[in-house]
């Protein structure tokens, strides 16, 4: 390895070849986005301030559970795409990278499993 | 994967403390703000619909943190977040099809979302309160 030079090293390495898929993607959320949050801050605003069982009672109607699942899984596809532009953008240290990347993905997942646990119960639970 | 490294003292090109601030750049910066704000912010859904779900308790305990002075302080904050990001956004796919990149129309756009994700953000909070009555 030490005799290659530096432009040897990274030769064949190039791109991870899934620029146009995290584009394509980060777009579909996108727009799908502007109708699913629209949604909830319609939602956000009626149930403001409103008792326990009206909230209850409407997070667990399919027209508003569903819609609000869809939001949480674009949302959260979108967010963690977007989240490793800006990891990439800034941390050039490989390790830091990565582990931020990681970091990144779980904090994705954790936040996704908690509202997709929370509708569902709503909707089939207690 | 390589590493860039800096063997040569180069001179380095002008940065952001030379340009004056110009709206697309501030656009920019804004954009990914709060596209990072609204990533953190989905911890207040997730509480929201995770106390609901545990119960009466927990949901009156997260209602009143919402409810208090820096709760709503935070939420305002977010809903401006939101609005502003999903313009931007627009204004990103609007720009993808390869419209409205003539600079005159960059800078219009750049405009028009600042614009309106504050109108627009005011225009629900006033919304809001005067139908709870609270306005
Ligand atoms: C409401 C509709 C939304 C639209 C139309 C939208 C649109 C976009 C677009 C087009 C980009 C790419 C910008 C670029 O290439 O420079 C982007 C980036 C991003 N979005 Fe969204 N988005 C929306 C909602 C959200 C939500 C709800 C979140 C978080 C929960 C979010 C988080 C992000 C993040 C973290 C980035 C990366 C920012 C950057 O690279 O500078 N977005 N968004």
């Amino acid at each position: 390895m030490a005799y290659r030079t530096p432009l040897a090293r990274v030769r064949g390495l190039g791109s991870a070849r899934a620029g146009a898929e995290h584009f394509w993607r980060q777009r579909l959320t996108a727009v799908a986005n502007i109708f699913l949050a629209s949604f909830l801050i319609w939602l956000v605003a009626t149930l403001a301030g409103a008792d326990y069982a009206t909230v209850k009672g409407t997070l667990a109607k399919p027209q508003i559970a569903i819609p609000l699942l869809l939001l949480v899984v674009s949302g959260l596809v979108h967010m963690r795409l977007g989240m490793q532009v800006i990891i990439e953008d800034y941390v050039h240290s490989e390790g830091h990278k990565i582990a931020a990347l990681m970091l990144s993905s779980f904090f994705t997942f954790a936040v996704g499993l908690v509202c997709v646990f929370a509708v569902l119960k709503l909707s089939f639970g207690a | 994967m390589a590493e860039a490294r800096q063997t040569v003292e180069r001179p380095l090109s002008p940065h952001l403390s030379i340009y004056k601030p110009l709206i697309n750049m501030v656009m920019s910066i804004l954009h990914r703000l709060t596209g990072a704000a609204l990533y953190f912010g989905t911890l207040l859904l997730a509480a929201w619909l995770i106390a609901t779900a545990m119960g009466e308790v927990p949901f009156t305990y997260v209602n009143a943190l919402f409810a208090h002075p820096v709760g709503q302080l935070v939420l305002f904050g977010y809903s401006w977040a939101l609005v502003h990001h999903m313009l931007g956004g627009i204004r990103h796919l609007i720009w993808d099809t390869g419209r409205g990149l003539q600079i005159w129309q960059v800078n219009a756009l750049c405009w028009l979302t600042i614009l309106c994700s504050i109108s627009l953000t005011v225009a629900l909070w006033a919304v809001g309160l005067a139908l709870r009555g609270q306005l």
